[in-house]
């Protein structure tokens, strides 16, 4: 997995609450036995219509927002089945960070095992940067040692986030090899409990 | 003297590896279960990093989202065969046990575990599938991972989790005639709506929820995600057990009697505090049926479709406004109004036993109305059979529904059983979201009795009044 540190990229504006993983990725393409390519069929039914063509008012359709790499969305966001290919089609569509006032568990906890930062802010300060998103080539930065997104006009939102994923988002670490130093612990419990 | 716990805190702490200040606890898994959707490239990345199953007899497979349930054995869709092909070979190259298609234990996951006696109280049982809640019913703490996440049970047996906050949800008195335990559950988030259990594991307690036979709790439990909560549980007790007993993993004889022992001592403390409590009537909760597009959407049978113009929030009207729009429904109408061509009595959440028996006593004598395509649904190839002696499928087959193979089939229609776009569905499933059982489909959630009355009348119906009716 790749650290994130720092990140600065086109903010695209998704405004809608509740956006469940089943929209962010249709079940037709969950059948697919890898992990990559997934990025094509995001929103696939918010993105196209019945024929396969784009819908042009769709924001991920929006000439302006061609490789955003920030997506802002409404409360809830990431809710439903556990589906990890909801993650690795924003990934692969080129997203790197979300913004959004609440995710649910599942979904945020497969974001940071894939290097996706889901930063929780409030629901003005995520109103506020749609507004902002609305217009031509609106950017952010983020910087995740420092737990912070600001603008170039003065917008800054601090955001909190637990010492665990920031260190494994920072770190880009493979959670198992981290596991596996542990393995003695795992061999005693496995002892005390009498597992096979 | 103990500080009082929870069931929560106590499953929890009888299960950490590793406990350290400042970062999640290492969690040990009792038992994962693993299906043919989200497991592919958990064991890909086994492959790739030269890594094994910990645990391969902790570890048992199914195949269910992908399972024709009209002829089984002929998978049409040569990419869902890929899909239940690469379990296939995946459980013979790390030597995990699998129902496969051709196996008496198949059946959707969630079924299965419990009817096989693999879940189990006091266990932490997890899966790459969002409704392992369902397994909460038995005390369990159970609930759904990613798949990074199944790699790394499969790697290592643990996972590392954040202690969660606990939320008990309360259900006073009891349910009235007619009202089951889908129309709690749907009440339930329909009242808080669909996050408020999100970050916490919630505690179902109260005298309605004792009442409930084990079939019920399932129900109930199956749906917690939908209210946010990976995980919702039951404390054990004379139900739990009696269920239990006999069942193939259990422990037998002797053996039973201590596992009980031990479970007893699972129950919550007197005077343990949660987080957070919500409390609700069970006397006040009628039949439901949702009308929008997530199950927090979802109003009584007497109800009228709710008006955009309720709510306060902006993001709320909008949501209102869409919801409708996708759904096809007026602001104001009547829900029993709403007119239904397809009726899908199944899923994780009602395709036990008791759900069909029920459904069958509505339909008795009756017909599937000329404009609604009905089907049936079982959990498991084993409800399929003890359905069938019971002749349960005549009921439905005579009344004019389909009986099929057991499967997910169209609560999320990854099978062949897809709803076309404007299709309306009465469907006892778990998730009504856009899309969900065919794009462009319009799913309402019920219960398996509403539905059957349902299928007979053509458009949605109060069970209550329709059941007291003469059969004509």
């Amino acid at each position: 997995m790749e650290p994130l540190r720092t990140h600065k990229g086109l903010v695209c504006p998704l405004n809608r609450t509740n956006v469940d993983t089943d929209q962010i990725i249709p079940k037709q393409f969950l059948k697919r036995i890898e992990r990559s390519g997934f990025g094509q069929f995001l929103f696939y039914h918010w993105r196209f219509d019945d024929n396969g063509n784009p819908r042009p008012d769709f924001p991920l359709n929006d000439a302006k927002y061609k490789d955003a790499s920030i997506l802002v969305a409404g409360e809830n966001f990431g809710c439903g089945s556990s589906r990890e290919h909801a993650p690795w089609a924003v990934q692969d569509f080129g997203f790197k960070v979300i913004i959004a006032p609440s995710y649910a568990d599942i979904f945020k906890n497969n974001c940071v095992k894939n290097g996706i930062l889901a930063i929780q802010a409030s629901e003005e300060q995520v109103q506020a940067i749609m507004e902002k998103a609305e217009s031509e080539g609106y950017t952010l930065t983020v910087n995740l040692e420092e737990q912070v997104v600001y603008d170039h006009e003065g917008l800054e939102v601090k955001f909190d986030i637990a010492p665990y994923p920031k260190q494994m988002l920072l770190n880009g670490w493979d959670e198992i090899g981290v596991t596996l130093t542990y393995e003695e612990k795992i061999n005693h419990y496995e002892l005390v409990h009498q597992q096979p | 003297m103990q500080t009082p716990k929870t069931i929560i805190q106590k499953i929890w702490e009888q299960h950490v590896v590793q406990h350290e200040q400042g970062k999640p606890d290492l969690l040990y898994i009792d038992l994962h279960l693993v299906h043919e959707v989200t497991s592919p490239q958990a064991f890909e990345g086994l492959r790739m990093n030269g890594r094994t199953v910990r645990q391969p007899n902790l570890t048992f497979a199914t195949m269910d989202h992908n399972v024709p349930t009209r002829e089984r054995h002929i998978i049409k869709d040569q990419v869902s065969k890929t899909q239940m092909d690469t379990l296939k070979h995946n459980c013979q190259e790390f030597g995990i046990t699998l129902a496969d298609i051709h196996h008496p234990d198949n059946g959707i996951v969630h079924v299965i575990g419990p009817e096989l006696g693999l879940t189990q109280p006091g266990k932490t049982i997890v899966c790459g599938d969002s409704h392992t809640s369902t397994h909460g019913a038995f005390g369990a703490l159970a609930f759904g991972i990613g798949t990074s996440e199944v790699e790394h049970v499969l790697a290592t047996q643990t996972l590392w989790q954040a202690p969660p906050k606990t939320l008990n949800v309360k259900v006073n008195g009891e349910l009235g005639t007619g009202v089951t335990a889908k129309d709690l559950i749907l009440a339930i988030i329909g009242k808080y709506g669909v996050q408020f259990g999100t970050g916490y594991v919630m505690e179902y307690t109260g005298t309605a929820i004792r009442a409930l036979s084990m079939e019920e709790r399932m129900t109930v439990c199956n749906m917690s995600i939908e209210a946010g909560a990976r995980a919702g549980l039951i404390t054990p007790d004379e139900t739990t057990f009696e269920y239990l007993r006999g069942r193939r993993h259990v422990p037998q004889g002797e053996a039973f009697e201590e596992a009980v022992a031990k479970w007893r001592e699972l129950a919550t403390d007197e005077g343990a505090t949660y987080d957070a409590v919500v409390e609700i009537e069970a006397a006040e909760v009628e039949p439901q049926v949702t009308w929008g597009t997530n199950p927090g959407m979802c109003i009584p049978i007497t109800a009228n479709v709710p008006s955009p113009t309720e709510a306060v929030k902006t993001s709320k009207k909008d949501e209102i406004t869409r919801a409708l729009e996708y759904m096809g429904l007026e602001a104001g109408q009547p829900i029993s109004s709403v007119k239904i061509d397809h009726v899908f009595i199944g899923s994780c959440t009602n395709s036990r036993l008791s759900d069909l028996r029920k459904a069958a006593e509505v339909i008795r004598g009756r017909k599937v109305s000329h404009a609604v395509t009905a089907i049936v649904v079982p959990g498991s190839f084993s409800i399929k059979l003890a359905a069938e002696k019971e002749g349960l499928d005549v009921v439905f087959k005579d009344a004019g529904f389909e009986w099929r193979e057991a499967g997910c089939s169209m609560c999320l229609a990854m099978n062949d059983d897809i709803l076309s776009p404007g299709d309306r569905c009465a469907s006892t499933s778990n998730r009504n979201f856009e899309g969900r059982q065919g794009n462009g489909a319009r799913t309402h959630l019920v219960s398996p009795e509403m539905a059957a009355a349902a299928a007979v009348a053509g458009h949605f119906v109060d069970v209550r009044q329709f059941t007291a009716q003469e059969v004509g």
